[in-house]
């Protein structure tokens, strides 16, 4: 099992943060590596079941399963069920939480796979700085002011 | 049930802050709210169901039990068992979180309880603030300030040259007329060393025994001693526990305290709180490890036992007396000399016995109704051996941790059956070999020393080169208390 992590601090109350990510099918609007999504099936956005497939700027297509969304924890938490990237059991968790000082937003982004022991290293790092980091340093930019 | 949650981030990687917060004892080193933290069963203090006992600073004794603890989420858990403040069901998490794009901490502290209707609001403020928010300032001032300093002391030290100094050098094995006092020269502090000017060194009876060769720590020449406070000069690559200036001791090998100057490995060295001055710390830190582990660990002295204490005016045995008289156990002294007896009541032994009048066995068995005494602390050794084992009661605990008249010779283990007895034969070196048993049996120590439940008594101080003298005393039973050895620095030069 591999294990992904990203972390940051954001200068937004974690609601805000949350009404951007929570809605599993707006990738494309903050994400810089995402082209377009639709909810499978006619699906709502927040269903946990609903399958989201989108495709990636560099033409990558990716479908991902909604397991669980809490409102409670500000937590989303979503499995891949067909990537390009060589991953298996793909299942990654987005949570952000208050920072009472300040009324920030601690975020974190992880992911736990499966994958070929020779791409494992490569895999962590595109991940980590190529998914997570790219999307919270453009959340960041969102909510700077 | 009200729920409390507060968090702030660090600018420390979490780490450093984890290392600050993990010792569930250590909270009255850095909380401004707490002070006087021990904790009051055996356990070490960052074991599962350690109960730390406090104060803060109004006054209000609190007591807390650690239910969880986690190196691999950084985070853990812990109740209140019982308090003045009126928080009832207090369960409350630290829970520390890497920030990976900054290398900073984000750090949560959340906790539910009940209070009485009225209070709700200020025992949240309380809480929140008192101790959440307060607590959170103290550490970030704590470890933002300590970086700097951190990377001073690894661009400036370890300091180039060798200190001068001088010791007292055993040239071979014999009597206290082998000592002579050598220059020596202390060498900059390698990776994990630290490099001590020394202002108390405590003198020992295993340093008569190293000197005569009985122990075999030294092979002459070679300097002796095992124990002494000071200050650091500097310290080597990767010690970050002590920084220079900073006030230290030290009980442990190797051997070699005998010296104005040492560099040594800085695992077992200790910071000293303020309150502790160096000749109290170099006069009591081995004999006062020694009674924290006989008493809180070896044996766990409960209040109600019978405790049998041998040579009850001496180092070790006087403090032994106060302290388990604290605990609430019945302290009984067992002293040759009738002109100890008085030292002994005044150490808080409750009875005082002296075997050479009848036996010891019958004068135990009278003070107890028969039964004989729970746990014997037991460092005479040869002559009193089996005498303690008939002083027992049944199921009692022999601690044989000396052999002051000579070695216990060998025994048949089926003789215990008698008393159902438990022996233990605690070796110093065993209970204070890294340094979170050094870190948690001090803590214990200086926070009892600090309270006066524990008072050394220093009797006897000499300087440095009159070391001879201390040992004839030392050998010749005219000792009582403590002796401490002071250097003297006027030829100490930086090379």
């Amino acid at each position: 099992m591999s294990t992904a992590y990203t972390s940051t601090i954001m200068d937004a109350p974690a609601a805000r943060v949350w009404d951007t990510v929570r809605d599993f099918n707006a990738l494309p609007a903050w994400h810089p590596l995402i082209a377009d999504s639709r909810i499978e099936g006619g699906a709502a956005s927040d269903q946990v079941g609903c399958v989201r497939a989108f495709s990636l700027k560099d033409g990558g297509f990716i479908r991902e399963r909604l397991l669980a969304l809490s409102d409670f924890d500000f937590c989303c938490v979503y499995s891949i069920l067909e990537s390009p990237m060589g991953v298996k059991d793909y299942v990654a968790t987005l949570k952000l939480t208050p920072i009472t000082d300040g009324d920030r937003t601690f975020a974190e982004w992880s992911a736990e796979f499966e994958c070929d022991a020779a791409l494992e290293s490569s895999l962590i790092e595109q991940i980590e700085q190529g998914v997570f980091q790219a999307g919270f340093d453009a959340l960041k930019q969102r909510f700077r002011f | 049930m009200i729920k409390v949650t507060r968090s702030t981030v660090i600018n420390a990687p979490i780490s450093v802050v984890w290392n600050v917060l993990r010792n569930f004892n250590d909270h009255d080193r850095w909380h401004p709210a707490v002070r006087h933290s021990h904790i009051e069963n055996t356990l070490y203090a960052d074991q599962v169901g350690a109960i730390r006992n406090f104060q803060l600073t109004g006054g209000e004794r609190v007591r807390e039990q650690l239910l969880t603890l986690s190196d691999q989420k950084h985070s853990f858990r812990y109740r209140i068992i019982e308090s003045d403040v009126p928080l009832q069901n207090y369960t409350a998490e630290v829970s520390l979180r890497s920030v990976t794009d900054q290398d900073r901490t984000f750090w949560s502290w959340s906790s539910r309880f009940e209070t009485p209707a009225g209070l709700e609001q200020d025992m949240t403020q309380l809480v929140a603030e008192g101790v959440y928010e307060a607590g959170f300032e103290a550490v970030r001032s704590l470890v933002e300030s300590r970086e700097p300093m951190m990377e001073s002391v690894s661009t400036q030290a370890p300091a180039s040259g060798t200190v001068s100094g001088s010791a007292m050098v055993v040239g071979r094995y014999g009597g206290p007329e082998v000592f002579r006092m050598e220059s020596i020269s202390a060498p900059p502090p390698g990776a994990g060393q630290v490099r001590i000017r020394q202002q108390a060194i405590g003198v020992n009876y295993i340093d008569v025994y190293c000197r005569t060769g009985y122990f075999r720590l030294l092979d002459p020449p070679g300097v002796l001693g095992l124990e002494a406070a000071g200050e650091v000069i500097d310290v080597g690559e990767g010690v970050t526990h002590l920084s220079p200036g900073q006030r230290v001791a030290y009980a442990c090998l190797p051997i070699g305290a005998y010296t104005t100057v040492r560099t040594m490995d800085a695992g077992l060295v200790v910071p000293l709180p303020d309150t502790i001055d160096d000749v109290t710390a170099a006069g009591g830190l081995l004999k006062g490890m020694t009674a924290e582990f006989l008493l809180h660990r070896v044996h766990p002295v409960s209040a109600g036992e019978t405790v049998l204490i041998y040579a009850p005016a001496g180092g070790v045995g006087s403090l032994l007396c106060q302290w388990a008289s604290h605990l609430g156990a019945t302290v009984i002294g067992a002293t040759s000399s009738p002109e100890k007896i008085q030292a002994a009541l005044d150490a808080g032994a409750h009875h005082v016995i002296t075997p050479n009048e009848s036996s010891l066995v019958e004068q135990v068995r009278e003070l107890t109704g028969g039964r004989g005494a729970d746990v014997i602390y037991d460092a005479v050794g040869h002559d009193s051996f089996a005498h303690s084992i008939a002083a027992l009661a049944d199921c009692g605990h022999l601690i044989s941790y000396g052999q002051a008249s000579g070695d216990i010779g060998n025994w048949d283990i089926g003789s215990l059956a008698l008393k159902s007895a438990t022996v233990s034969r605690p070796n110093y070196a065993h209970y204070t070999d890294s340094r979170e048993k050094v870190t948690s049996i001090t803590h214990r120590l200086f926070d009892a020393i600090e309270r006066g439940i524990v008072r050394v008594n220093v009797h006897h101080r000499h300087d440095l080169q009159q070391v001879a003298e201390a040992h004839r005393a030392l050998q010749e039973r005219r000792t009582t208390g403590s002796i401490v050895l002071l250097p003297e620095h006027s030829t100490e030069i930086m090379v």
